[in-house]
């Protein structure tokens, strides 16, 4: 049995909640930098060029890249052996949030009630996904999800016979549908199989992937490659104005599913796409 | 692709000379304001009290920015995604808005008031908050500010860089159509 302090736990997310949101990940700025030379539209590569300025201003000035920094979700793995010391571990999540969003001079974009709607003013709750799994280590991955692009996603309970094409077509469509709002050049997170809710959730679990990354599975790293190559000829382009820059990665997760259904989930992110993860 | 300056107030010369696809610096004072403080303002006229600002030749902004932090006018601040205030935006039009900055897809319904209105509808670019808050020169809450982030806000902005994505004609800068009409892109 190994301890954790929950004030580690608190210091962790917090740290991860202000570090994510000033700084592009790697996998990101090295991607944008890549396309601001393939893509076509003057528009659209003046825009890309703006997205590097403004990532280095917000690394520099330690800023957040975006305003909307989100609803926080995390995806928490936590080892059978390890023993949570001086409180819960949800509340000391929650509380890192609390403490990151305002330290870190981020914005609060949490209502209490979804008709109420009064501001929670401290960015708290978040959403955690737990997993319980061997070893004694605690692994938290961290997103700030912003809602131009949640609002875009979508769900699809597929028949069988629908297949891989029906798949595509639903992604497809999904990202056509965005267009302009979610903040193009995009990150599209898709989620097959299980039930309505695994699929949901497999799709935001693939957005806290890496873009330089793809799927272990041969068939599905394929569709990774086709899917992204089918929606950067869209010519949604950055921002929407055109051009041959429209999704910077497509990560695609898979689970086993019933013998009639095949649930398809669409998370749209956006090119800021903020993870960050950290073993205890 | 122009590139032009532009100053506030907006009116409705200046917005005639204006077409989707070109890029514009705005210098001058706007409004911000998005989803409840919209709904306020327009419950507000509608009682008949006076706007928090003159709405004649304005321009709002779409923003719920970052708190400042100490030394700083503002925190980031980008622009939200505008099709949630579709709904209120003909009625504002009509009281005398000129412009509006956002970043997504308008409705028929406000293309159809900005023809009417000679209004115009900017795209800022959304994600880079940051960048556009260095555009932010001074900044003070002149409304509704227990809604924090969403009360509505006077900005002093300096070349603030926009694009013009639907001129008062109508010409929308998302549509194919228009692009190769007015030779954008390639
Ligand atoms: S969609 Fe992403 S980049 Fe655009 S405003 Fe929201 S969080 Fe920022």
């Amino acid at each position: 049995m190994r301890k954790i302090k929950v004030n580690t736990i608190i210091e962790k997310v917090k740290e991860m909640c202000i570090k994510s949101n000033y700084n592009l990940g790697y996998d990101i700025l090295n991607k944008i930098k890549e396309v601001s030379k393939t893509e076509t539209s003057s528009i659209g590569k003046d825009i890309l060029e703006k997205l590097l300025l403004n990532a280095k201003i917000a690394a520099e000035k330690e800023l957040p890249i975006c305003q909307d920094t989100g609803m926080a979700v995390f995806f928490v793995e936590i080892g059978q052996d390890t023993f949570i010391e001086g409180g819960s571990l949800t509340d000391s999540i929650n509380e890192g949030v609390r403490q990151g969003y305002r330290e870190g001079y981020l914005r609060k974009s949490i209502v209490k009630d979804p008709l109420i709607r009064q501001n929670t003013n401290d960015n708290t709750p978040s959403i955690i996904h737990y997993d319980i799994v061997k070893g004694d280590k605690l692994k938290i991955c961290f997103a700030p999800k912003g809602f131009g692009s949640e609002n875009m996603s979508k769900l699809k309970l597929l028949k069988p016979s629908d297949g891989v094409n029906g798949v595509k077509d639903f992604i497809i469509e999904t990202v056509k549908e965005a267009g302009p709002n979610p903040c193009p050049p995009i990150v599209v997170g898709v989620g097959i199989g299980g039930t309505m809710e695994k699929a949901c959730i497999l799709a935001k679990k693939a957005l806290f992937r890496d873009i330089d990354t793809y799927n272990k599975k041969q068939h599905i790293k394929d569709l990774e490659i086709e899917l992204y190559n089918e929606i950067n000829k869209l010519d949604i382009g950055p921002q929407g104005f055109g051009g041959n820059t429209t999704a910077l990665g497509v990560n695609i997760e898979v689970f086993p599913t019933h013998i009639a259904g095949l649930p398809v989930a669409v998370n749209i992110n956006c090119h800021v796409a903020r993870h960050m993860e950290i073993v205890i | 692709m122009i590139e032009l300056n532009i100053y506030t107030p907006l009116t409705s010369h200046k917005v005639k000379d204006l077409t989707a696809g070109d890029k514009i610096n705005l210098t001058g004072t706007i409004y911000t304001a998005r989803d409840a403080a919209h709904e306020r303002l327009i419950n507000d006229i509608k009682k008949g009290n006076n706007p928090p600002f003159n709405l004649q030749n304005s321009i709002v902004y779409y923003v719920g920015p970052c708190p400042a932090k100490p030394g700083y006018v503002i925190g980031s601040s980008g622009p939200t995604t505008s099709y949630r205030m579709d709904k209120y935006t003909p009625f504002l039009l009509d009281k005398g808005i000129k412009g509006m900055i956002g970043k997504g897809v308008r409705s028929n319904e406000v293309i159809s008031s900005m023809k009417k209105n000679d209004a115009v509808y900017f795209g800022a670019i959304g994600g880079a908050g940051a960048l556009i808050s260095s555009c932010i020169k001074k900044s003070k809450v002149i409304a509704y500010e227990d809604l924090g982030t969403e009360a509505v806000r006077e900005l002093y902005v300096e070349d603030f860089p926009l694009i013009v994505v639907i001129d008062c004609k109508g010409n929308n800068l998302y549509n194919k159509q228009d692009r190769l009409k007015l030779s954008i892109g390639g």
